[in-house]
């Protein structure tokens, strides 16, 4: 495929058609798991500690267990007296073989390890009972030194378990030559060194999470909802950790308000809400309130990054070199040390390095567990390189589009298949001109003459205009490749399509939405295979019993994958439908076209019949080939080759008053490419709301820990996810570089936004604080923080 | 306690906990699952809806505090199998993806045109703060009330 070919099919795939899912979740007929209940059921609350690190001495549940309305009061020593599960909370990637993977119980027993940790479950007839309850619950603790950040972590004495006699987990390298690497530092004319934090950030899907159990005492079946983006595996999970036949085991995902990579994982409160109902024998219910979320779902980010690039006198890179400490949290979680290797890959980013080398050290602390959040690695990743090329286009003394022209992969020319120093190869890139669209929609020239004004004049509010090329791994994956990273799943994704006697199409997906608007997309992509109205395309999807082959929604991996599932499963409906319409037209099926949902013989346009006839003869089966199998239904789990890579260029401007430290954004700018696009506007959508999620990491959101491991910020009140107020008109625009990795030639757009957008941020701030020599500012650029890097170039005079 | 409230233009009537938020006799005792809870400290605006006609986050207030009320939750603002223009507009310009701060960003939106029929860019963004929404990124939610207003098509 050439770089500027549309995308393949008919009218549909490529359409801005409006959303399916919009009229129920515009009217409140879209559900969410806190909007179904079930007869009889009782409300779970949780007691949770109070300290990050603390024996328990004692738990007193007297008055809570009187109290009216209250069923059961449960603390962890009775959990683990009743034998409700067989293994822990899994982790599903032990990234090296003596990785340290402490047992995680959904209540504590004993010791507790970070603040909200659950200690005890109370069940009772209302919401309001359950959280009355939960507080009357009286917990004693020993206190136990705490382990409050990496720092901490790899340099102090304290352990995070009081078992363990390092708080390091793992150690993971990935140097594929380092005789190379060493020498091209040794050669270097320049090298750039820096350290970076990424702060750990609470995903906030505005939907919290909540769960749903409802048993069936005699028939031994369970039925869980979940906000969830994984029903297949969390179904999976619960059987491996109860110990209940997965064939006994359904899990429903129904809408779901957002998940950001928050709703990927395994929680207590799931397996805490199946194993008490089926004990029970009653539904059980626990919807997390907003507060209790920063202990509740895991946290994302949380790594230190130190990054070096050697280059020559021209600023070509010769090497790339760089280590994270990244924060486990108390647990593993389902991915929690997997996250940081997603990122590997990507330091180098979208530039031809020659030698290149990674290590990472994971580490326990004394802080909720983090693991995957919009990006996962790769947004890391994505900063450190960005920043690091506008300190080596400082230092070289070119501008930062310059900087990136001369390093770009392949010359910056169209390319397929290319082999990288992490050894991953791009499915397909075509960088430089990615920029000159970008530059061109940001006004650029035009931009850097403002600023030099606004300089020229010492005028108290500067421009900063900062730019980001990044690239993404997405589809995934390959399951080969999964393997070897030891992760204990693969990456394929299953779809059905089916025709009903009607003529209308089912399409049952094992990719799972939370927003995306699968619904809408995939009816797209049939449309165009089938030759029929999307409209009468209906996708069912997220629920186990409905469809139960999948591998669920993370890892911009729903179309990439999932999608091209479909559209393969249309061409074998087509392929068989087209037998049954040479049987029953009377010719040979290599004298039929397939045009506009219907067959006809070349040359006889009379003899035609339309797709949804032979549907109905499918059904029928009165008149079908000899031995084919009645009905018109075809599945395909679709495996892919390689990764898909996405890229993109981002703007960003800001104007930074130097008297107070504010950063306003005044405008952004993103040129995405992630190959044929099946919706423009959904596209434009994933991207805007990842752009403002990047831009909140790099300005406004942190989770922050103090001494004795308390979150500072757990509720909204505190902890700053933007308002409209805040962030600016984004402008859009799209090159097309097909993948490589698929037929549809599509890559995935979930995380682009996030991906590019948090280096834009920060490079345009140093930019416009460029004059006074500031060259970093850390994350988030709060007005205290720009105020006093300004203040201390200053030499401390205000 | 007894509280008798209009809901979507029927008189209702149930026996609630006096300290029962607005926003839990409406979904737990209603059936009116429309309206979401997003947060504990009234900052996110899921739970916006209209009292009165005017835009409230019903939960700041106790169902016993809206006897009498006149009161419109989402469910009461399509009409004959309509939507209304402003969950018109949310669709035409793709104002919503996971959908669950969207009932009350419309309601939130309405009240915002009932009080200003045609506010400017910055109008909008002002007067919708009090409602967020972790996956538009704002710019089609924007889209959408400015062309519910009548400016600029989707």
């Amino acid at each position: 495929m050439t770089a500027t070919e549309q995308a393949p099919g008919g009218a549909n795939i490529g359409s801005r058609k409006l959303r399916k899912e919009d009229p129920k979740l515009l009217t409140g007929e879209g559900k969410y798991v806190d909007d179904i209940h079930a007869p009889g059921e009782l409300w779970m609350g949780m007691v949770r500690s109070t300290m990050a690190h603390a024996r328990i001495t004692g738990i007193d549940t007297s008055e809570a267990a009187a109290a009216e309305g209250v069923h059961a009061v449960y603390t962890g020593a009775d959990l683990a007296d009743m034998g409700l599960w067989i293994a822990p909370l899994p982790c599903a990637w032990p990234v090296t073989p003596d990785m340290v993977n402490p047992p995680h119980y959904p209540v504590a027993n004993g010791e507790v390890h970070h603040v909200g940790e659950i200690i005890a479950v109370v069940l009772a007839d209302s919401r309001y009972g359950a959280a009355d309850a939960a507080e009357q619950v009286v917990v004693d603790y020993e206190p136990l030194p705490v382990v409050s950040s990496i720092a901490d972590a790899r340099d102090g004495d304290a352990t995070a378990h009081a078992d363990l006699e390092s708080n390091k987990a793992y150690h993971w390298p990935l140097v594929p030559d380092p005789d190379a690497l060493e020498a091209a530092f040794a050669n270097a004319a320049h090298v750039v060194k820096a350290e970076f934090e990424q702060q750990r950030l609470i995903p906030a899907a505005m939907e919290p999470r909540g769960v749903l159990a409802v048993p069936s005492p005699h028939g031994g079946d369970i039925t869980l909802y979940s906000a969830t983006q994984v029903p297949h595996i969390l179904k999976v999970m619960v059987a491996a950790t109860t110990g209940i036949p997965e064939m006994k085991i359904r899990v429903v995902a129904p809408a779901v308000g957002g998940g950001f990579g928050a709703k990927l994982n395994i929680n207590p409160d799931e397996i805490l809400a199946v194993t008490l109902a089926n004990k029970l024998g009653r539904p059980v219910r626990w919807t997390e309130t907003r507060s209790e979320a920063a202990f509740s779902t895991h946290q994302g980010r949380g790594q230190l990054q130190t990054i070096e690039v050697a280059a020559d006198a021209a600023g070509k890179i010769a090497g790339v070199r760089v280590h994270v400490d990244a924060d486990m949290g108390a647990y593993m979680m389902l991915i929690t040390p997997g996250v940081p290797l997603l990122g590997s890959f990507l330091y180098t980013g979208v530039y031809h390095v020659p030698a290149f080398g990674f290590t990472c050290d994971g580490y326990f602390t004394n802080l909720t567990p983090t693991d995957a959040y919009r990006g996962a690695g790769r947004p890391e990743a994505s900063y450190a390189i960005e920043r690091a090329m506008d300190l080596l286009a400082a230092k070289v003394g070119v501008g930062p589009d310059e900087i990136r022209r001369r390093n770009y992969l392949n010359g910056g020319e169209a390319f397929e298949n290319l082999e990288t120093a992490s050894t991953l190869v791009f499915d397909s890139g075509n960088y430089a001109p990615n920029l000159d669209a970008a530059l061109e929609m940001a006004g650029y020239a035009d931009l850097r003459a403002e600023q030099q004004r606004r300089r020229d004049a010492g005028d108290s509010k500067q421009l900063g205009i900062g730019l980001c090329t990044y690239v993404e791994i997405c589809g995934l994956a390959p399951s080969r490749a999964l393997g070897g990273l030891n992760y204990g799943a693969g990456g394929w994704e299953h779809a059905t399509v089916r025709f009903l006697p009607t003529g209308k199409v089912e399409v049952v997906s094992g990719s799972t939405p939370h927003g995306q608007g699968h619904e809408t997309a995939w009816s797209q992509i049939v449309g165009d295979k089938l030759g029929i109205d999307p409209d009468d395309v209906t996708v069912l999807h997220s629920d186990t019993a409905i469809s139960p082959l999948g591998l669920d929604t993370y890892g911009s991996r729903s179309l990439a994958v999932g999608g091209v599932a479909i559209a393969m499963a249309c061409d074998k409906v087509v392929e068989k439908a087209k037998l049954i319409a040479a049987h029953q037209l009377e010719a040979n099926p290599d004298d039929l076209e397939f045009e506009g949902g219907a067959f006809t013989v070349k040359g006889s346009p009379d003899k035609t019949m339309p797709i949804q006839g032979v549907a109905f003869g499918a059904f029928t089966a009165h008149n079908l080939p000899d031995g084919m199998e009645p009905n018109l239904q075809e599945q395909v789990t679709f495996d892919p080759p390689n990764f898909a890579f996405p890229f993109g260029t981002h703007v960003c401007v800001v104007e930074v008053d130097e008297d107070t430290g504010n950063v306003d954004l005044l405008d952004y700018t993103a040129i995405d490419d992630c190959g044929n696009q099946v919706n423009p506007l959904i596209v434009e959508g994933q991207v805007h709301g990842g752009i403002v999620q990047g831009v909140a990491q790099a300005l406004w959101e942190g989770a922050s820990y103090d001494h004795d491991g308390n979150c500072r910020n757990p509720s909204f009140l505190d902890y700053l996810v933007p308002s409209a107020a805040e962030v600016p008109n984004m402008k859009l625009g799209s090159t097309v570089t097909p993948s490589t990795s698929n037929p549809l030639g599509v890559k995935g757009v979930g995380e682009a936004g996030t991906i590019g957008s948090a280096a834009a941020v920060i490079n345009a701030v140093c930019d416009a604080l460029s004059p006074h020599g500031i060259d970093d500012i850390a994350m988030p650029a709060t007005p205290a923080r720009v105020w006093k890097a300004i203040q201390n170039a200053k030499g401390g005079q205000s | 306690m007894q509280v008798e409230m209009t809901v979507n233009g029927q008189a209702m009537s149930a026996d609630v906990e006096p300290r029962t938020l607005l926003v839990h006799y409406l979904r737990d005792h209603l059936g009116l699952t429309g309206t979401n809870v997003g947060c504990d400290t009234s900052s996110c605006g899921a739970c916006t809806i209209h009292i009165d006609g005017e835009s409230v986050k019903s939960c700041t207030m106790l169902a016993v505090q809206a006897r009498g009320a006149d009161v419109t939750t989402i469910e009461g603002m399509a009409s004959n199998g309509e939507l209304h223009p402003m969950q018109q507009a949310f669709m035409e310009c793709h104002g919503l993806q996971c959908g669950y701060c969207t009932p009350g960003m419309v309601m939130a939106a309405t009240s915002l045109l009932n009080e200003n029929p045609t506010p400017s860019e910055g109008e909008v963004r002002e007067g919708l703060e009090g409602n967020l929404c972790r996956c538009t990124g704002y710019h089609n939610i924007v889209k959408a009330v400015l062309s519910a207003s009548g400016q600029g098509g989707s």
